[in-house]
Parts: C-alpha cells; sequence; structure tokens
C-alpha cells in the first residue's frame, strides 16, 4: 500500500539505493572518506609537497622531525612527508593501472567465454586453468624479468598476471544472466551478438565485478609495492612506497621511521580499499551480510 | 575417489607441459644477448657466434623449445646456468627444502590461527571477541607482509635480541619469516570461516543436534565447522599461492637461500636458465600443492565425491 502511495521510491535508481545501504556501513564510509582523500592527495601532489621529491639537502641528511621536515629526511637528505605524498600518486595510479589491465583482458575473454559457452567457454577456461596454475606473484616476477625493471614494466606485469580472477569472474555472472528473458527479447529483435553482449548481458553481470575491482586496487598496489621493494618496480629517485621501504632497510636500526612511514601509507591505502569493498560487497548483495 | 584423483593428477600433466611451453617462451621473448651474458663485453664476435652455436641459439624457436622439452621431460635437464654454469635442476633441489619449510610452516601456522579465530567471531558475534578478531584480521590482510616481516626483525632481533635476522639453520630462524608470510593468510581463513560459520549455525541441521543434547562445543567444532569448512578449504587454496609468493619475499628479507632468492638473484644477473628451471619447478610443486587442496575439497565434500563415483 505504501510503495503505491509513494511511486517515487519505486523509481530509485539502482545506484542509490546502493548507496543508500553503504551510508549506513560506517566503517565502509571511512574507507571512501580515505580514498576520497587519497585520491585528492595524488591529484594535488606536485602543488601541496613543500619540497621536490628528489630535492637533495645535504646539510640535513637523517635528521629527525624539525620544523622544516616534518617527517624527517632520508640518506639524500631529500623530505620524507613529500616523498610520502608524492607516492600516493605513484602507488595509486599503478594500482588503478594494474587492475585496468588486468580487468579490460580478464573481461574480453570471460565474456567470450561466458557468452559463447561450447568449445569457445572450454578452451579459455583450461586455458585459464594453467594460467592460474603459476602462482601470481611468480608470474608478475616472470613477466618483469622479461620486460627489465621498471615502473611500467611492474604495472603491466602485474596486470597481465591478473586477469584470469577477472575473467573467471565475469564468465560466472553472464552464465548467470545470458539465459534470462531480456537477452532472449534481444535475440528475438535480431540484435547481434556484440550488441548483446555489451548492451544487455555485461551491464547486468558487473555488480561483483566492482567489488572485486575494489578489492583489487588495494592489493595491486601491495603487490606493486612488493615488486618495487626486491627491485623489479619503480626505479631509484621515484617515491614508491615499497622502493623507499627497500631502500631505508639498511638503515633501519638506526632510523626506525624510514621503514615505518611508508608502510604506513601502504596499510592505510589497502585497508581504506578492502574496508570500502567489503561495505560495497554487502551493499550490493544483502543475502552475504552476516 | 580414486577415479577422481586419477583424473585430477592425469590433468597436471597437460598443465606442467604448457607451463613449460609458457616459461620457455617468455625467456625466449627476453631481450639481451645469452653469449654476451656468459663471455662478458670483451670477447670478439665470433667467439659470441661460437657460444651461440654452442647453445643451440641460431636454432629457430620451435627446434630450441622441442630441445628444451625434450631435455626437461626425458632428461631432467634444466640446463645449466649462465653465470655458474652450475646445473640449475641441482642447485633448485638443493634451495627447495628452504622454501618448502618456509611456505609450508606459513600454511600451517595461518590455518591454525585462522581456523580457530574465525570460529571464536563466529560464535561470539557482535562480541567485543567479534569486533577484536575481524578488526585485527582486517588489518593483517591490508598489511604489507614484507612491512611486517621488517618490523618483526626491528622488535625481535634489533630490540630485544630474541630471535636471529637472517640465516636459516634452526627452527628459530623460521619464526619470524612464517609469522610474517602467514599473517595475511590466516586474517584471509579467519573472515572466511567467520562467514561460514554464521551460515551454517543457523541452519536446522544444527539446532537438531542441540534439540539431540550433543554439547555446545561439540555442536560447533563436529557438526557446524565440518559444514563451514567447504569454502574455507577454498580460501585456503588461494592463499597457499600467496603465501608462496610471499614467501619468494620473505626470502630476500631474512637472507633465507631458497629458491626465491635463488630466482631473484638470477633475474638481476639475466641468467636465464636459471630463472626458467626455478619457475618451472616451483610452478611443478604448486599444481601439486593444488592437486592435494583439490583432493581434501572432495574429501570434504560429499557432493564433489558423489560427482565421481557414478
Amino acid at each position: 500500500m505504501s510503495s503505491q502511495q509513494n511511486p517515487a521510491k519505486k523509481r530509485k535508481s539502482r545506484f542509490a539505493v546502493v548507496f543508500h545501504q553503504l551510508k549506513k556501513n560506517k566503517l565502509a564510509m571511512g574507507g571512501l572518506v580515505v580514498i576520497i582523500l587519497l585520491v585528492a592527495l595524488a591529484i594535488l601532489a606536485p602543488y601541496i609537497i613543500p619540497y621536490d621529491y628528489d630535492m637533495q639537502d645535504y646539510s640535513c641528511i637523517l635528521s629527525g622531525s624539525t620544523k622544516e621536515h616534518w617527517l624527517g629526511t632520508d640518506d639524500l637528505g631529500r623530505d620524507i612527508l613529500s616523498r610520502l605524498l608524492y607516492g600516493t600518486r605513484i602507488s595509486l595510479s599503478m594500482g588503478v593501472l594494474i587492475v585496468c589491465i588486468g580487468a579490460s583482458i580478464g573481461i574480453l575473454l570471460g565474456s567470450i567465454a561466458g557468452f559463447y559457452g561450447g568449445r569457445v567457454d572450454n578452451v579459455i577456461m583450461r586455458f585459464l586453468d594453467i594460467y592460474q596454475s603459476v602462482p601470481n606473484i611468480l608470474l608478475a616476477i616472470a613477466f618483469a624479468a622479461v620486460l627489465g625493471p621498471g615502473l611500467t614494466s611492474a604495472v603491466t606485469a602485474l596486470g597481465i598476471a591478473s586477469f584470469a580472477g577477472y575473467a573467471r569472474l565475469i564468465r560466472a555472472s553472464i552464465l548467470q544472466v545470458r539465459g534470462l528473458e531480456y537477452v532472449d527479447a534481444a535475440r528475438v529483435i535480431n540484435a547481434s551478438n556484440i550488441n548483446i553482449l555489451f548492451k544487455h548481458v555485461l551491464p547486468n553481470a558487473f555488480s561483483p565485478l566492482i567489488v572485486y575491482i575494489t578489492m583489487y586496487i588495494g592489493s595491486s598496489i601491495l603487490a606493486a609495492a612488493s615488486l618495487s621493494f626486491i627491485g623489479l618496480g619503480a626505479q631509484a629517485p621515484l617515491p614508491e612506497w615499497g622502493a623507499m621501504l627497500s631502500s631505508g632497510r639498511s638503515m633501519m636500526r638506526d632510523y626506525p621511521t624510514l621503514v615505518l612511514y611508508p608502510g604506513i601509507m601502504i596499510m592505510i591505502t589497502v585497508l581504506a580499499f578492502n574496508l570500502f569493498g567489503d561495505g560495497l560487497r554487502d551493499a550490493l548483495d544483502p543475502r552475504l551480510k552476516n | 575417489m580414486g577415479k577422481y584423483i586419477l583424473k585430477r593428477f592425469l590433468w597436471i600433466i597437460p598443465v606442467i607441459l604448457c607451463v613449460s611451453v609458457f616459461v620457455f617462451t617468455l625467456m625466449y621473448f627476453t631481450p639481451g644477448d645469452p653469449a654476451q651474458i656468459i663471455l662478458g663485453t670483451n670477447a670478439t664476435e665470433e667467439m659470441y657466434e661460437a657460444k651461440r652455436e654452442e647453445l643451440g641459439l641460431n636454432d629457430p624457436y620451435i627446434v630450441q623449445l622441442s630441445n628444451f622439452l625434450k631435455n626437461v621431460f626425458l632428461r631432467g635437464d634444466l640446463g645449466t646456468s649462465y653465470k655458474t654454469q652450475q646445473d640449475v635442476l641441482e642447485q633448485v633441489m638443493i634451495r627447495m627444502p628452504y622454501t618448502m619449510k618456509l611456505a609450508f610452516g606459513s600454511v600451517i601456522l595461518s590455518i591454525l590461527v585462522g581456523i580457530p579465530l574465525g570460529v571464536i567471531a563466529a560464535t561470539n558475534q557482535y562480541s567485543w571477541k567479534d569486533n577484536l578478531s575481524m578488526f585485527a584480521a582486517l588489518f593483517s590482510v591490508s598489511m604489507p607482509s614484507f612491512w611486517f616481516a621488517l618490523l618483526l626483525v626491528m622488535l625481535f632481533s634489533l630490540n630485544l635480541r630474541w630471535l636471529p635476522s637472517t640465516g636459516a639453520d634452526t627452527i628459530l630462524h623460521y619464526i619470524m619469516p612464517c609469522v610474517s608470510v602467514a599473517v595475511g593468510g590466516a586474517a584471509g581463513i579467519a573472515r572466511q570461516t567467520r562467514s561460514s560459520m554464521l551460515e551454517v549455525i543457523r541452519q536446522d541441521y544444527i539446532t537438531t543436534a542441540r534439540a539431540k543434547g550433543m554439547k555446545e562445543r561439540a555442536v560447533i567444532y563436529k557438526v557446524a565447522l565440518k559444514n563451514a569448512l567447504i569454502p574455507v578449504v577454498t580460501v585456503i587454496g588461494m592463499q597457499i599461492a600467496g603465501m608462496f609468493g610471499g614467501s619468494l619475499v620473505s626470502e630476500v628479507i631474512f637472507s633465507i637461500p631458497g629458491v626465491g632468492s635463488y630466482i631473484l638473484n638470477a633475474i638481476t644477473t639475466r641468467d636465464y636458465p636459471t630463472v626458467r628451471g626455478g619457475v618451472l619447478i616451483i610452478s611443478i610443486c604448486f599444481c601439486l600443492i593444488m592437486l592435494l587442496v583439490d583432493i581434501a575439497y572432495a574429501m570434504i565434500d560429499p557432493r564433489i565425491r558423489a560427482q565421481y563415483e557414478k
């Protein structure tokens, strides 16, 4: 009865419903706020950092926190705060790019497998089985070895290494929506396969993928930091957090903050994405909420 | 069940074959001339050419690939290192026990911590125990394991001097590496255990078990946990992959002479036969472990067993 009296409520968009659910989850909203702050930091980093990230001040090497350098300086006299803030830009964009590469390849393969089914599906799925029989980070290390150390190759390597998860997920969702009436209806009005796939099937199979992507940005940032830590990712003087950790390692006995701060930044970022992802999952699929 | 295990085991053969082709192809396209890597930059062009001929590098891709596969599968020969001229398989096998100890230690630790933590959280839903363990789990999932490893070194080696920070001689050497690798895995397992336990303890058969007068402890650990374990085993399978990767990085931090540090060292010196061999052997081990996980899965879940017993 009440829904008849208030038809506007009925027409609420899916986004509004999900956001309404999400708003109730304080932890998820906290995660979202941190993500927004980090994105703002990443965009504004070059304008707000007090010093250039690679500016060396030899008169002020390994200083503790001072008025000029709030978080101190490293072994080359570079301001740690500036490097950490600039690092947000590098780490976030690495995370997003890795996900973009992995998701594009994965969605393409998974859609083809799920939509066409039969032999195509079988071949793609067996390929994914084989691909996933090598641990992800080992695969990324092998790709990074081929491409040579560096930011671009680390991103490419991690992106390529991660597509199988997306492919499986999108395939499973497509299998669920493929047999529904609106897909049959589109077929009846003679829509092309590509049209059906991109206009009807994919948009309806997307919600589990959104959760996966959100969570995966966090793990991609972790993986990128690991690669940089072992010397296969960002190279000096770029202030990527994993690389900063790696260079501070040899001095951690006397200057533990060189290792502490970048780790805290990585953790806050990944935690924010995980909290938001958890909340998003609950909001998109209330069945999962316990 | 036997049919399932056999089928699953036979599937490993094409997988390993494809992984070998994949790893070979990847390394084949790696830039850099192996002859130059072996002989250095001071040799003459004739010497380089002779070396290329000796290594069979002038052969077409297909010939090189088939030679590689023949050597690996018929002779068990992964080639020799460009740098040290040592047999790669022998060197990998010398290092394998260290990696295995680290990886298995971490997996066992993560299961031993993760499952009870998840059960405690689920059976005390919304209590401080639940909140604390789930917040700790979320924290641990988000923490870089190599950073946690460094924090452990700072606390237990540099400050308290309780544990050695490098080496792999005694069990004490493995405590920090295993803990640092296991912490993320344990968190993932705890989260999954909690959510599947919560689903299971609301089922009618749990009420029935209670109504029959079963003790609460037995209801939780004998009936509920057994049913909740199925998705947990999947997560454990996925975590093993992550922990394998984590242990590769951990080896570098704790100077453990395992396969991970061997491969990474080979990458920096562009010693490709070593990288190829190391990646291949780790992948084979990983396939075998995943086989065990799948068998465990079938043993726990009668539905999977039934599929193959028809």
